[in-house]
């Protein structure tokens, strides 16, 4: 260990910027441990998804066409979101900007509309507290609002700090690239709710 | 002076268990019914099984950790030994071995002992005993044991006619708990808005403890009944005597009854309304419940409807 | 504007909680005043509070598994000192109320605080430097988890002094956790704190789960990475795995009892059967989790100490893997009283079963790797075999719970209190402390006292089994599990014994914080300091940097070329590397993980007592100060190859000068 040489430091530094870090690996790990919440929280549904004790079926409760809409805006979100992705690779700024507010507001009147969904069947008497089914369809459903919430935050945040020094750095591309699998990733559950949740509750 | 002191140690920790086990009952181990003597058997089949395996290693442990130390330069060394295949073969094959014995043991009996088989006796003359039921209701924090063919109730005290097959129907009107009369043997949860199953049998007559054996709260410690095992014509004597009580249970006594309470005396009931338990059951299950025999739902009626949840 | 909290909350009417807060206080302000007194603040602050440094945060975290021990265990010491009076009419000194509160925090605490806290910091402390890695893969998480356990340690420790625990056991079972029977504070911080420190161990399982996959040395493929870093890196998977379950499980249990919902209520709809599978699902796999790590540390300490490689490798990494999986179709086994049909119960009982042959291979290859060794018999050694003879009876008991026809009658009975305490103290407990001494000097730099760690061993081995035994033959007598009181003469006398041997166990407690004390105390003498960084001329890359190491761990990162290669190059007379050095780029401290705590802690707290105004703030604030630490550029610097020739230098220096001895 005694003989060794030592390199000029400027040498190193250059190596070391591009030094590809584990981030988007972690954040993708951690996205299978979302997956298991959902899983987990898709199965209690299963469980619970006849214990009506006397209150309202999904059949009854369900609009499926304010769903559907739901489904489209979140899918389309997806797509201005990739759209915005590929306006960052390619470094312009104005347009990223775009995409992302775009996005964001795909995603804000996603939320809206599940808002409305909820406090229409709140009003009616048909909220978490009315049975099991009805909670575990609440809960489930409000989870991946929840996180759809945090994408929005999560967005915001990016979209500033693309006009800050941070800009364009190894750094910001690899976050990016973990919200584009986060967004992506909750369309994915979204499609499962959809079809397990609403759909199978209704036919 | 270690070398004195051991041997000693050692004389004291084979007393040990001798000493402990002196005079005492081991429930478990002097079972008085078919199905506790199918649970020691199957305990002590295993434990059995598993010493084969269990006693060579702890001793081969000792033996190698004395004699492989590094003081003793006369044993032999092989610093960079780390595989074998013979070993690796015996150290998967021998575990594997003994777990499919238990394995085997363990199919079987699950099958043969499971707690909803109804067992079945038949008396002297060779008719099958016809069985006992007893219908048990967990509460905050005592037991209700309600007979539907005698119309009788009682509060913490069972009562069985000895060599006669006991159908348990159990639910619970408060927390989750399990039944348990540790020398009968299996136990088994009582949960609202459900029925669980146990068919016991007392082969001798006797007083054993029954408890609960899951934690129901604060008044859990005495949340305990005594077993009655007695002979056909004992047994009769004791309905006799329940039947004598002033007290019957029915949809407007029964909230009184439910109500916590600790360290519950024993309560006797004349009569019981019918369906009782079938309407403890229902009012968790938005007034229906499944008759387990014939898989059937049933409504109950608005009579149980002023037995309302206790919130 | 306070919620429920009221001063009534504060419990002046009981005794030892007094007694217990005034030992608090005065302790903390000692030691509070110690540290201004020496004008450490700064130092404690920028150093350690602060830290991403993996073995700083490993060492924190092992500090907070001992004080959590001390906790838990004088838990333990209160409950059975009441079992041992509490009988025939004497309500014994704890009424139920208290009694109850104790036995879920005792389980509570040593399995999330002190097992957990436990296993992370050897984590911390080993795994990077086993793979060759400068830090973990994530520093920065690393600090909040530390952070998010710290605090969910001091809520369930708060709980003591404002308001109450929860009275319902370790996993908190409904319907009995449910509003309708429990409306009181005390499951909420239940649920708050292990929530959070899931939190803490979620990310901790990612971060290792990443430092392990894409941190290892050049040329180390998996089959050439450390027994310890392969159970690492098994329990982190577990961790990945199970603890969603565990928050979903919790998430819906504080959703029945703050909204009202009907998960697991009586009514509604709700099934409670359901509660069981759901905790259980993660529970088992949880109890591997806490034993795998504690197989790992055999793993190194039995070649080490018996001067051979270890017996099948191989057969070892499969044996675990076997064991990570298996430990997720085995969770009914924790219930085969619900009335489930026969074959469910057969299937369990069986998948159970074969869990022990992987568990029982892996016994006989330390037996093997003892075989024709030359055993060293210092006090790691001891805890080796008294784990072995321990361990070995424990998975028997284990077995004999997982026949359904058998655990019938000792389900819930102090027979399965023996069978698990037999596992995690001979097993778990065992491990992290025969992890504690082997590694301790590699950290602090100087070996631990071995006569205390000895005296340690014996108080605790003997102990266990005055302690453990006698609970087994209760549960033979019928005993249940959760008692207060009771009548019957031939459990009085267990409990007795029992009581001698809690005692015991309390004996070897104090012999470890003294064998700790005495250990810095004569931590400068010759005998004891170690520079050249392998005091236990071991076998894996940690030993072959300096002790303590310098904050980049390797000068140079090694390359591996197959197994033990340290070890190997070492025999023969090679090691060192051409390489040149280079600046080394590290993570800079921050103090982003202790805000987030702190935020998280005014959540929990906030939520607990209704304060919906703080528990708001806490979440802004966690929300701002992940923000912030997002948009920060000065997160990172670089060791200039200089430096670092400067330490290598110095440990030259000191090397020479302590051949010249």
């Amino acid at each position: 260990m005694a003989h060794q040489a030592i390199t000029p430091a400027g040498s190193a530094h250059d190596e070391h910027e591009h030094h590809e870090t584990p981030v988007v690996f972690g954040f993708w790990i951690y996205l299978m441990t979302d997956c298991v919440l959902f899983g987990t929280l898709f199965a209690v549904f299963a469980v619970m998804r006849n214990q009506f004790a006397g209150g309202p079926t999904g059949k009854e409760l369900f609009d499926l066409q304010g769903v559907g809409l739901e489904t489209l805006i979140l899918l389309l979100s997806s797509i201005t979101f990739g759209f915005g992705a590929l306006s960052a690779q390619a470094k312009k700024h104005g347009l990223f900007i775009f995409w992302l507010a775009v996005t964001f507001l795909l995603g804000l009147s996603f939320v809206g509309m599940e808002i409305r969904e909820f406090s229409h069947m709140v009003a009616e008497g048909n909220g978490p507290d009315r049975s099991a089914f009805l909670s575990a369809f609440f809960t489930l459903v409000s989870t991946h609002g929840l996180h759809v919430t945090c994408g929005l935050i999560w967005i915001a945040v990016v979209a500033l700090q693309s006009f800050g020094s941070q800009a364009w750095t190894p750094r910001f591309m690899s976050k990016l690239t973990c919200l584009s699998l986060f967004w992506h990733f909750l369309d994915i559950v979204w499609i499962c709710v959809f079809t397990f949740v609403y759909l199978m509750s209704v036919i | 002076m270690k070398s004195k002191i051991l041997p000693k140690l050692g004389r004291f920790a084979l007393g040990l268990p001798a000493l402990l086990l002196s005079g005492c009952t081991l429930d478990l181990l002097e079972p008085r019914g078919p199905i506790g003597v199918a649970n020691r058997n199957v305990i002590l089949l295993e434990l059995g099984v598993m010493l084969l395996i269990v006693i060579p290693v702890i001793i081969a442990t000792l033996i190698y950790a004395r004699k492989y130390r590094a003081s003793n330069t006369s044993a032999e060394y092989l610093p960079t030994w780390s595989h074998s295949t013979k070993i690796e073969v015996f150290v998967w094959g021998a575990p594997a071995i003994i777990v499919l014995a238990l394995g085997a043991i363990s199919a079987w009996s699950s099958f043969a002992f499971d707690p909803y088989r109804p067992l079945k006796v038949s008396d002297a003359s060779g008719a099958p005993v016809k069985p006992v039921n007893v219908q048990v209701v967990s509460l905050d924090w005592k037991w209700l044991f309600i007979y539907p063919d005698l119309g009788i109730a009682t509060i913490n005290q069972l009562a069985v006619p000895v060599n006669t097959p006991i159908d348990f129907r159990l639910t619970s009107d408060a927390v989750m708990t399990s039944f348990f009369i540790p020398r009968l043997g299996s136990q088994i949860y009582a949960m609202a808005g459900m029925q669980t199953q146990l068919h016991l049998l007392a082969s001798e007559p006797g007083d054993y403890r029954g408890e609960a054996a899951q934690y129901t709260g604060r008044g859990f410690s005495d949340m305990k009944f005594r077993t009655l095992a007695m002979t056909k014509s004992d047994f009769d004597a004791w309905v006799d005597k329940v039947k004598q009580s002033s007290d019957t249970l029915d949809s407007a006594s029964y909230p009184k009854v439910a109500a916590p309470q600790e360290a519950a005396p024993v309560e006797y009931f004349a009569h019981v309304q019918p369906g009782l338990f079938d309407a403890v059951v229902a009012k968790y299950n938005n007034g229906t419940v499944i008759d387990k025999s014939t898989g059937k739902v049933i409504h109950m009626q608005s009579a149980m409807s002023d037995m309302q949840m206790k919130e | 504007m306070l919620g429920k909290l009221t001063l009534s909350a504060i419990p002046f009417d009981v005794p030892i909680l007094v007694g217990t807060f005034v030992g608090v206080a005065v302790v903390g302000v000692a030691v509070l005043g110690l540290i201004t007194y020496f004008g450490k603040w700064g130092y404690l602050w920028r150093e350690w509070l602060t830290t991403v440094d993996h073995k700083r945060l490993g060492v924190m975290y092992i500090v907070l598994a001992l004080v959590m021990l001390f906790r838990g265990f004088a838990d333990a010491l209160m409950m059975r000192t009441q079992l041992a009076i509490a009988y025939n009419g004497n309500p014994g000194y704890l009424p139920p109320h208290h009694y109850d509160q104790i036995f879920s925090a005792h389980g509570t605490i040593m399995i999330f605080f002190m097992a957990m806290a436990f296993m992370t910091g050897l984590f911390n402390v080993v795994v990077p430097l086993q793979i060759g890695a400068r830090d973990v893969a994530f520093p920065f998480l690393n600090s909040v988890s530390f952070w998010l356990t710290t605090i969910s340690a001091v809520l369930i420790n708060v709980s003591l002094f404002v308001g109450e625990f929860a009275q319902v056991g370790w996993l908190a079972y409904p319907p009995i956790s449910e509003m309708q029977f429990s409306p009181g504070v005390g499951i909420d911080y239940y649920i708050w704190a292990v929530q959070l420190s899931g939190v803490g161990t979620l990310l901790t399982g990612v971060n290792f789960f990443t430092t392990i996959l894409k941190m290892r040395a050049p040329g180390m493929g998996l089959m050439q990475m450390p027994i310890f870093t392969w159970t690492a890196f098994c329990a982190s998977i577990l961790i990945l795995a199970a603890f969603p379950v565990l928050t979903v499980t919790l998430g819906c249990l504080s959703l029945d009892r703050y909204l009202g919902m009907h998960f697991f209520t009586n009514d509604g709809g709700g099934n409670v059967m359901l509660y069981l599978n759901m905790i259980w699902a993660w529970g088992h796999p949880e109890v591997y989790i806490l034993i795998l790590p504690a197989f790992g540390v055999f793993s190194e300490v039995v070649p080490t100490f018996s001067r051979k490689p270890l017996f099948g490798y191989a057969t070892m990494v499969w044996a675990t893997i076997a064991i990570t999986f298996l430990s997720f179709i085995v969770w009914v086994h924790h219930f085969f009283t619900m009335g489930a049909g026969p074959s469910v119960n057969a299937f369990f009982g069986i998948m159970t079963m074969i869990i022990a042959v992987p568990t029982g291979v892996k016994i006989f290859n330390w037996l093997f790797t003892m075989y024709k060794g030359r055993i060293e018999f210092n006090s790691m050694m001891y805890w080796v075999l008294g784990f072995m003879v321990t361990f070995s009876i424990g998975g028997m008991t284990g077995v004999m719970l997982a026949m359904p026809a058998a655990d019938w009658v000792l389900h819930n009975s102090l027979f399965v209190i023996a069978h698990f305490h037999n596992v995690i103290i001979g097993g778990v407990y065992f491990g992290y402390v025969t992890g504690l001494n082997y590694w301790w000097p590699k950290i602090m730099g100087y070996k631990m006292n071995e006569t205390w760690g000895k005296r340690a061993f014996f108080f605790w081995f003997i102990g266990f089994y005055f302690a453990f035994v006698p609970l087994y033959i209760a549960g033979f007598e019928g005993m249940t599990r959760r008692l207060n009181h009771y009548d019957n003469p031939d459990w009085h006398l267990q409990m007795q014994i029992a009581e001698i041997g809690v005692l015991l166990i309390a004996c070897g407690v104090v012999c470890q914080l003294t064998q700790i004390y005495v250990s810095i105390r004569d931590g400068k003498l010759p005998a004891n300091r170690d520079f050249t960084g392998d005091i236990w001329n071991g076998r894996t890359l940690e030993w072959s940097i300096p002790s303590p190491p310098p904050a980049y761990n390797f000068a140079v990162i090694p390359t591996i070329n197959g197994l033990d290669t340290f070890h190997n190059e070492k025999e023969q007379g090679l090691g060192g590397t051409d390489k040149p050095l280079e600046d080394i780029h590290m993570p800079k401290n921050t103090s982003a993980g202790v805000f987030i705590g702190v935020f998280a802690f005014l959540i929990g707290f906030g939520a607990i007592w209704y304060i919906w105004w703080l528990a708001a703030l806490g979440l802004l604030g966690v929300m701002a100060t992940i923000i912030l630490r997002s948009a920060n550029l000065d997160i990172d610097y670089y060791v200039p190859a200089s430096e670092v020739q400067r330490d290598l230098d110095e440990h030259s220096r000191k090397l020479m000068a302590q051949a010249a001895e």
